[in-house]
């Protein structure tokens, strides 16, 4: 799938990817007097604003849960982290055409423009989540050594968001459509899955289709995680890492196949 | 280290005749083939030797972009392939992906690591890159607030502080104020001498005659010919020129050269010569010495207005003196058919020691470009030799009145 040579370029361009992803941060809050501090300002907005709007003002309770700080952990897990996926999949697809003028004129392991975006989304999510992570030791939420389990999960979501932004992002090259559909598409995937509502509201002939979401067993894999300090259902977890894996490896082929005639396009 | 092969080379671009034609192509593979080629290049074989310095020519859309990215790997080839041995280190677009906001030493680093080196690399180099570049505290401040040619210096500075194997150039030197155009191009020398191979795409005559030991014309995406780069640039000069109508041809002379004459044909230069005071015909002449260059025009179809210019080039091609009689104000108003006009030009010989070419046109006004009737490269050739005055340096004779005071 990952041919050596590619794999000896990327290692060749490390300091092009790192000081990428370093600069793309930088970028943000260079001309900012606060500077760096954004970074942090704006996340903790996003979850104070979840916490006190829905938790605080909503009264909106868990269904079977009474603690007032369950939903807005269950809001944030879920928008958290669909976050992570949705930044990863909208800046793959735009990944070649935003540097086009990079790629035209000068000759570098092209694929260094993915892991970058990749990088880079982990980077974002990476404050994110850690503030939310310290809110919940803060608020004596931490569920304890379950939370270790994040970690495969996020993997796994992880390398399906990059097997769909391999794929769009190549795809978008040569039909600009795709880009759009997907834009639209992710929005109303967000909505398919339960990530704002618990699953256990919808109506019970709604469940079986669920099933067909592969990332509605992820979101809730964390919710067990978070809310509930359970450990996920690893098989309902199956057919996403079967998806994702194939999403990969078509990504790649697609992407050595046509990253030659990509530039021609462009 | 350091050889660039070219064989076969070719590009196309794929033309689909409508937006679906392409997923119809991907989507049924046992379909026949959808799109039609573009070619934009083709067949187009070369070699460059290590330590040998190439200029590529042509007019806009003669594919020498396209050859550039072809060899620097950007696109990917249709047909043929290129070899290379060695590092390569092209400036194609100088100043690609500097961020605004960042100062010039952050993307200094940045261009760098483009470049494929590593942090520490740049911080052994960045002293150098500095002191090239010689901006200054703006080394410092966000790019957004440069010139243009600052940019240009910290771009280039990055781009040549390592040493290549094979630098690639394309006209970015054209930017940039003198003083920093002499730099780089004294760096680009500097290079040469330790063994580097170069590739330069110019349009400036100057720029191909001083630095490269052969030229490259391309013409339609072939290539329409190889060789001394005087040789090719006259023959370019010509090509456009001739963009229209006639022929382009070039004769071997005497003594070698090839000399190229192109044009229209309602006159040409039927006989040219250099006289000394006496009218007796020369080839070698004394520094200083008073001389008239006679040129012979017949005329074999009716010209409203006919100019006739000449210039004197030195053996690399370099102009040292052109006029015309446009410019010195005597055209000639409705000249016939089967008429002979001879000009006179007397003039002091204050050249320095050498060998020089006069290179002739006879057009409708100051330019060759609107009515080219004949344009003779090296119609003649003459030594300058110094056999009465003190030895001096340099191709001009400009003898100084001295006066010395010791106070």
């Amino acid at each position: 799938m990952i041919s050596p040579l590619m794999l000896r370029g990327l290692w060749a361009y490390r300091g092009f990817v790192l000081g990428s992803v370093k600069r793309e941060f930088q970028s943000k809050y260079t001309n900012a007097m606060l500077g760096a501090v954004w970074s942090v300002l704006s996340p903790l907005a996003m979850i104070l604003v979840y916490t006190v709007i829905f938790s605080e003002v909503m009264r909106a309770k868990l269904p079977g849960n009474d603690s007032s700080a369950a939903y807005s952990i269950y809001l944030c897990a879920g928008i958290l982290t669909w976050g992570l996926f949705a930044e990863i999949v909208a800046r793959g697809q735009g990944m070649f055409l935003d540097q086009a003028n990079l790629l035209k004129k000068i000759s570098f392991p092209r694929i260094c423009l993915p892991v970058i975006v990749v990088l880079n989304a982990l980077v974002n999510f990476g404050i994110i989540f850690g503030l939310f992570t310290a809110f919940l030791v803060l608020s004596g939420n931490f569920p304890g050594l379950v939370f270790a389990a994040i970690v495969p999960v996020l993997a796994l979501q992880v390398l399906l968001a990059i097997g769909l932004a391999m794929v769009v992002g190549v795809l978008n090259v040569f039909f600009r459509d795709v880009g759009q559909f997907v834009t639209i598409a992710v929005q109303f995937w967000f909505w398919l899955t339960p990530i704002v509502y618990p699953a256990s509201i919808l109506p019970e002939q709604f469940w079986p289709l669920l099933d067909y979401n592969p990332m509605a067993p992820i979101i809730q894999s964390y919710h067990a995680i978070l809310v509930e300090g359970a450990m996920p259902q690893w098989q309902r977890l199956l057919p996403a890492a079967v998806l994702a894996v194939l999403l990969c490896v078509l990504g790649m082929r697609l992407f050595r196949k046509r990253a030659g005639e990509m530039v021609d396009e462009l | 280290m350091g050889a660039i092969t070219v064989s076969g080379l070719g590009k196309a671009y794929k033309k689909y005749p409508t937006r679906w034609s392409r997923l119809a192509e991907w989507m049924l593979p046992f379909t026949r083939q959808r799109h039609s080629l573009k070619w934009v290049l083709r067949d187009v074989s070369f070699q460059v030797a290590p330590g040998e310095a190439v200029g590529l020519i042509g007019i806009n859309g003669a594919g020498k972009s396209t050859l550039l990215k072809l060899i620097t790997g950007t696109t990917q080839p249709t047909t043929g392939n290129v070899w290379m041995e060695g590092s390569v280190a092209a400036l194609l677009e100088l100043g690609m992906g500097f961020h605004p906001d960042f100062s010039g030493r952050q993307n200094a680093y940045m261009a760098g690591q483009l470049l494929g080196m590593t942090v520490a690399e740049l911080d052994a180099l960045m002293p150098q890159i500095e002191a090239f570049a010689d901006i200054g505290d703006y080394m410092d401040q966000p790019v957004r607030v440069y010139s243009s040619g600052m940019q240009m210096r910290v771009a280039f500075s990055v781009a040549t502080a390592r040493r290549p194997d094979i630098l690639i150039v394309d006209e970015a030197l054209s930017v940039g104020d003198a003083y920093f155009q002499h730099k780089s191009f004294d760096r680009i020398r500097q290079f040469r001498k330790q063994g580097t191979t170069l590739l330069l795409v110019s349009h400036d005559k100057q720029a191909i005659q001083s630095v490269c030991d052969r030229a490259i014309l391309l013409d339609g995406g072939r290539l329409a010919r190889e060789g001394r780069p005087e040789e090719i640039m006259d023959y370019y000069n010509a090509l456009i020129a001739e963009r229209e109508n006639d022929t382009v041809r070039q004769a071997e002379t005497g003594d070698g050269k090839v000399q190229t004459v192109s044009g229209t044909g309602e006159a040409n230069v039927a006989d040219i010569a250099l006289l000394d005071e006496h009218g007796a015909r020369i080839e070698v002449v004394d520094v200083g010495s008073p001389v008239t260059l006679e040129v012979r025009v017949r005329v074999n179809a009716p010209i409203p207005r006919m100019v006739l210019g000449y210039m004197i080039k030195d053996r690399l091609g370099q102009p040292m003196y052109g006029t015309n009689t446009h410019l010195k104000g005597l055209p000639l108003d409705g000249v016939a058919a089967g008429e002979e006009v001879v000009y006179r030009f007397a003039f002091p010989m204050n050249l320095g020691p050498g060998s020089y070419s006069v290179a002739t046109a006879i057009v409708s006004t100051e330019t060759h470009l609107v009515n080219n009737y004949e344009w003779r490269d090296l119609a003649l050739v003459f030594t300058v030799m110094n056999m009465r005055r003190p030895h001096f340096e340099g191709s001009a004779w400009l003898d100084p009145a001295i006066d010395i005071q010791r106070i």
